[in-house]
């Protein structure tokens, strides 16, 4: 389930915000735009077209004005402002607002808060959280595992093997993500990153012998906390009627919460060793991305060797 | 054991999704076949080997099938092989 809101509270601690209106439980304050609003032209008394709703950061910028104004004017301004229900202020680069406008806030319960970094770095920061916590998410069964820097998402029937995989995996130095339920997030419009319910984080079942725990069987070094998606490989039990690629010129796709993941499907049959299958694939799509398709290499030798037989009849 | 010269109609020849169709329709049959062309002998079931042979358009290979299903390879593979696409 996607969350539809942080709160204050959530953004003050991910920040390490100050908060000057200390009597405001900040925890009861939810924001649920991901963008926010710098007021400098509300202060200036322009309120068409307000986002009100988002969080209002301040900076020297709007701190400069204010200072051309006289201490009424200012209060009115704040007045203003707070009038207008916005769930907070933050004031970065450590400026101190007036103990009136303080008080302000207090009477029109706005949650004034400040941070010691410099105004954009406020705001990059709480838009990319806030992003990240309200991403689109979707919770998929399967496993998740870090191979050479590549998250692989390791999908099948119950039973084919894929915690088993996952397992054989570690042992050869990859890292587990999750296994069997993975909550999925679209942290960009085309990047997915996945993570185990805390409930499950680091285990394995494996049939046979039950629950086991992947950090403390096998060390910090084997487990991951979240990982990007970068593939799908699914396993399929050995179909003979079925005919699986041979050449991986053609990419299949899986698409999850709009993002188009290429897929390969694994026939699976005894003695196939499934982790150094998956480990080629992983290297295999890393090269595909720095610009190298060994298929397409292979298409090229096989065509210029045509062209050049061609050539040679023809004289 | 039937062995059968045919005349590659295929446009581009035996390039390699043409091969790989090739190879796909070859695994279809139980008998085992072997495409002959120049001096070379390749499983017609082996993508690689297949491959390696790069045979263009107009050109003649003989296919060598034995096994239960031999003839109705040799006429699968003659169809593929002498359909234009």
């Amino acid at each position: 389930m996607a969350r539809t809101y942080v709160t204050l509270e959530e953004v003050a601690k991910k920040l390490d915000l100050t908060n000057l209106t200390p009597e405001i439980d900040l925890s009861q304050v939810k924001v649920y735009h991901r963008a926010i609003n710098r007021p400098a032209f509300q202060l200036a008394g322009f309120y068409d077209y307000f986002d009100n709703k988002r969080i209002q950061v301040m900076g020297r910028a709007e701190d400069m004005y204010l200072q051309t104004l006289t201490p009424e004017e200012r209060k009115e301004r704040f007045e203003k402002m707070f009038s207008y229900e916005v769930p907070g202020i933050i004031i970065a680069r450590g400026i101190q607002p007036d103990p009136e406008a303080l008080e302000l806030a207090h009477k029109h319960n706005v949650p004034v808060l400040s941070s010691k970094h410099t105004t954009a770095l406020v705001i990059v920061e709480i838009i990319r959280w806030i992003n990240q916590q309200l991403a689109p998410s979707e919770t998929i069964s399967g496993v998740l595992v870090d191979v050479f820097g590549e998250g692989i998402l390791i999908t099948g029937a119950s039973g084919i093997g894929k915690s088993e995989t996952a397992i054989e995996l570690v042992k050869r130095g990859h890292r587990l993500v999750a296994d069997d339920v993975i909550e999925i997030l679209r942290v960009d419009e085309d990047v997915l990153f996945g993570r185990a319910p805390e409930i499950t984080r680091h285990l394995v079942e494996l049939r046979g012998i039950g629950v086991v725990d992947i950090k403390s069987l096998y060390g910090v070094e084997s487990v991951r906390e979240y990982s990007p998606i970068d593939m799908v490989i699914n396993l399929e039990e050995w179909n003979g009627q079925l005919s699986y690629d041979r050449l991986g010129l053609n990419e299949e796709y899986q698409t999850i919460l709009g993002v188009d993941l290429v897929k390969y499907t694994i026939p699976i049959r005894p003695g196939r060793n499934l982790a150094i299958i998956i480990e080629t694939a992983a290297v295999n799509h890393r090269q595909k991305q720095m610009g190298y398709n060994a298929a397409q290499e292979l298409c090229d030798r096989v065509s210029e060797e045509i062209r050049m037989r061609n050539r040679e009849e023809n004289q | 054991m039937i062995k059968k010269e045919i005349r590659i109609e295929l446009a581009k020849g035996l390039e390699a999704r043409p091969v790989a169709v090739f190879v796909q329709v070859a695994s279809q049959y139980d008998s085992s076949i072997f495409v002959e062309y120049r001096d070379k002998r390749v499983n017609a079931k082996s993508i690689m080997g297949m491959m390696s042979l790069g045979i263009a358009q107009g050109e003649k290979v003989v296919i060598a099938a034995d096994g239960a299903d031999e003839a109705e390879a040799v006429k699968g593979l003659e169809k593929y092989l002498t359909s234009k696409e």
